[in-house]
C-alpha cells in the first residue's frame, strides 16, 4: 500500500500501520451486526439531489501541473510500463 | 443443424458539450497531449466530481428520442478496473439506476420493418488514450479524453442479421445528430459500437455462448464483422465445437476478428455506488423543456417531406438518412420550383458524386447554394440538361459559379425559333430518305432527327422548343 500511494514509510512504521489497519478493518465490521430490516438504502451520507455545474469552460491547469508527479514523461505524455500483451 | 444468430448492440456516443462530465475541462478533440486536464479528470486525491447539467439534458433528449422511460431518479456507480486510460482505477458509470430504460427503434432491413428494443441508456466518462510502443516497453498516456461525457445505449438482443445491426445503428446514428447532442463521427470515436453475437439452433429459446465484438469503426465493418462472426460461429458448431466466450477485435485490413486474449478472464467490475456523487432526479418540468425544445426526427421529416414536396416515400426515406442531407436539399428547393428535378439531381448527380469521392455532404465543394442555381439555370431552360452535367463538374473541380460557367463554355440553350428553324429545315432537306422513311411510319427516327439538331448546336438546342418544330415539320 505504501508503494502504491507513493508514500516513503520505513520497516518500523509499516509495523504499526498494519496493525492500525488492522484494527480498522475489523471495526467495520461491527457494521454488519447492524439490523437494516426495512431501511431504505442510501448511495451517500450527504443527502441532497442534484448537485450540477453549468457546462461553462474553465481554463485547465495544462500538462506541467498535470504531469508534476509522474513518476515518467515524454513530452507531454505520462509514460507507464507497456500493457499490451 | 439450422443456427438462429441473436445480436445485440453497444453504442457509446460522446455527448456534445463544451466541457466535461465532472469537471470544466474542454471536451475540445485534437489538443496536445493532456493539455484538456485538471486534478478532477486525472483522479487526484481529494477532488470532487461535480456533474454537467447539460450532459444530463442530452441524455435525457437522447431517451426520449428513442421512446424510452426517463427515470426520475438515477445515481452514478464506480465500475473497478484497473488499467492507465482511467488514473482513478475505477471509471464513473450508471448501473443500478440508469438514466433511461425501456425505448425502442423500428427499423425496416431486409424487406421487412422491425421493432428493436432499447434495454437502457446510462451516463459515464469516457477512458483517457494509450499509444504503445512496443520497441521501448512503454506505452504512453493521455488523458484529454478522460472525463467526456459518454452515453451507452444497450440494445434487447432483438437483432438476427447483419444488415438489421446496420439498419438499427445507421438509424441511432441519425437520430443523435439531428437532436444535435452528438456528432456522430466514427473515426474520431465520438460514435462506437460493440456487438454481441451468438448462435441458437432455431426453434431454441435459451441464447447460446456469445462473443463481443470491438473495433468496428464503420457502418460496414459493423456489418462485415457480425457477417464474419456468424459464419465462424456456426463452422465452430457444425464442427461440433463450443463457442468460446471472449472477446475479438476486428481487423478491417485482413477483413477478419482475432480473440484479444487467449483466456477470457471474468471481470468483476465490483461495481458501487459513487459516494463523492449524490442522486439525480429529473422532475417533469425538466423533462418537459427537453421534449419543447427537441427538433423534428427523421420519421416527422421523412413523412413531412412526402406530403409538403410531393416525393415518394423511398426519395423521402434517403433524402431524410443523415441530417446535412435534409438540410441540403430544403436549401436547394427553395428558390426552385421543380422540386422533384432537384430530388432527382440529388439522388443521382450530387450522391453520386460524394459516393465517387468517399466524402460526405458536409464536405461537399458545391454548396447547396451554387447547387440551387445551377438547378435554377435548367429549370429556366437556359440550358438543357446535357450542359447542366458538364457545369456541374466544372464546379467541382475549379469551384466556379454556374452562371460563368455556362458564359465561359458558351452553354446556354439556343431557344430562339427561327435559328433553330433554319436548322431543321437544313436537317430535313439533308436527309431526305429518313425524312421519307419516318413518313412511311417509322417513328423511331425521331431522335435519329433530334441528334442531328443537337450536332448542329453542339448539344444546346432546347428540346422543348424543337421537338414540337420538328414533328410539324416532318
Amino acid at each position: 500500500m505504501a508503494h502504491l500511494a507513493r508514500l516513503d514509510v520505513d520497516d518500523e512504521l509499516k509495523e504499526t500501520l498494519a496493525g492500525q489497519l488492522s484494527d480498522i478493518l475489523d471495526y467495520i465490521d461491527t457494521l454488519k451486526d447492524v439490523n437494516v430490516d426495512g431501511v431504505t438504502p442510501v448511495s451517500g451520507a450527504a443527502f441532497m439531489n442534484n448537485v450540477l455545474r453549468e457546462d461553462k469552460q474553465e481554463p485547465s491547469p495544462g500538462p506541467d501541473v498535470t504531469l508534476a508527479n509522474a513518476p515518467e514523461r515524454d513530452q507531454d505524455f505520462y509514460v507507464v510500463p507497456n500493457v499490451v500483451k | 443443424m439450422a443456427f438462429e444468430p441473436v445480436i445485440g448492440l453497444e453504442v457509446h456516443a460522446q455527448l456534445k458539450t463544451k466541457t466535461k462530465i465532472f469537471c470544466s475541462c474542454s471536451t475540445a478533440f485534437g489538443k496536445s497531449p493532456n493539455a484538456n486536464t485538471c486534478p478532477v479528470c486525472t483522479g487526484m486525491p481529494g477532488v470532487l466530481p461535480v456533474l454537467n447539467k447539460q450532459a444530463v439534458t442530452f441524455a435525457i433528449k437522447a431517451g426520449l428520442a428513442t421512446n424510452c422511460t426517463i427515470n426520475r431518479e438515477s445515481r452514478f456507480d464506480r465500475k473497478n478496473y484497473f488499467y492507465p486510460d482511467l488514473p482513478k482505477g475505477y471509471q464513473i458509470s450508471q448501473f443500478a439506476m440508469p438514466i433511461a430504460e425501456h425505448g425502442f427503434l423500428d427499423i425496416e432491413a431486409d424487406g421487412t420493418e422491425k421493432r428493436i428494443g432499447i434495454t437502457r441508456i446510462h451516463m459515464e466518462e469516457d477512458a483517457g488514450k494509450l499509444i504503445h510502443d512496443p520497441l521501448r516497453g512503454k506505452s504512453m498516456v493521455d488523458l484529454n479524453r478522460t472525463g467526456v461525457p459518454l452515453i451507452e445505449i444497450v440494445s434487447e438482443p432483438d437483432l438476427r442479421t447483419a444488415s438489421q445491426a446496420g439498419a438499427y445503428l445507421r438509424k441511432l446514428h441519425a437520430i443523435l445528430k439531428y437532436i444535435d447532442v452528438c456528432d456522430g463521427n466514427m473515426e474520431q470515436g465520438s460514435f462506437r459500437c460493440d456487438a454481441n453475437v451468438s448462435l441458437r439452433p432455431v426453434g431454441q429459446e435459451k441464447f447460446g455462448t456469445r462473443t463481443e465484438l470491438k473495433n468496428l469503426n464503420s457502418f460496414k465493418n459493423v456489418e462485415k464483422a457480425i457477417l464474419y462472426e456468424i459464419q465462424r460461429q456456426t463452422y465452430v458448431l457444425e464442427e461440433g465445437g463450443e463457442v468460446i466466450q471472449e472477446t475479438r477485435l476486428w481487423d478491417p485490413t485482413k477483413n477478419r476478428s482475432a480473440s484479444m486474449r487467449g483466456k477470457e478472464e471474468a471481470h468483476d467490475y465490483r461495481y458501487f455506488p459513487d459516494p463523492d456523487l449524490v442522486p439525480l432526479i429529473v422532475d417533469d418540468a425538466w423533462i418537459q423543456d427537453v421534449r419543447a425544445g427537441m427538433p423534428e426526427l427523421p420519421e416527422e421529416k421523412k413523412q413531412r417531406f412526402i406530403t409538403a414536396y410531393n416525393l415518394s416515400e423511398y426519395d423521402a426515406a434517403v433524402l431524410t438518412a443523415d441530417l446535412d442531407m435534409a438540410n441540403f436539399f430544403e436549401q436547394t428547393i427553395t428558390p426552385l420550383k421543380n422540386i422533384k428535378q432537384a430530388a432527382n439531381w440529388i439522388m443521382t448527380t450530387l450522391m453520386g458524386m460524394l459516393n465517387a469521392k468517399a466524402i460526405e455532404i458536409s464536405e461537399s465543394p458545391v454548396s447547396a447554394h451554387e447547387f440551387s442555381k445551377l438547378l435554377g439555370l435548367l429549370e429556366s431552360s437556359r440550358i438543357n440538361a446535357n450542359a447542366a452535367k458538364t457545369v456541374f463538374e466544372q464546379m467541382i473541380e475549379t469551384g466556379q459559379d454556374p452562371e460563368s460557367i455556362v458564359k465561359e463554355k458558351g452553354l446556354e440553350q439556343v431557344s430562339d425559333q427561327g435559328e433553330l428553324e433554319g436548322m431543321v429545315d437544313e436537317i430535313i432537306q439533308e436527309n431526305p430518305d429518313e425524312v421519307q422513311a419516318y413518313r412511311d411510319g417509322k417513328t423511331k427516327l425521331f431522335s435519329f432527327f433530334m441528334g442531328q439538331v443537337m450536332k448542329k448546336t453542339r448539344g444546346k438546342a432546347d428540346p422543348k422548343v424543337v421537338t414540337p418544330m420538328l414533328k410539324s415539320k416532318l
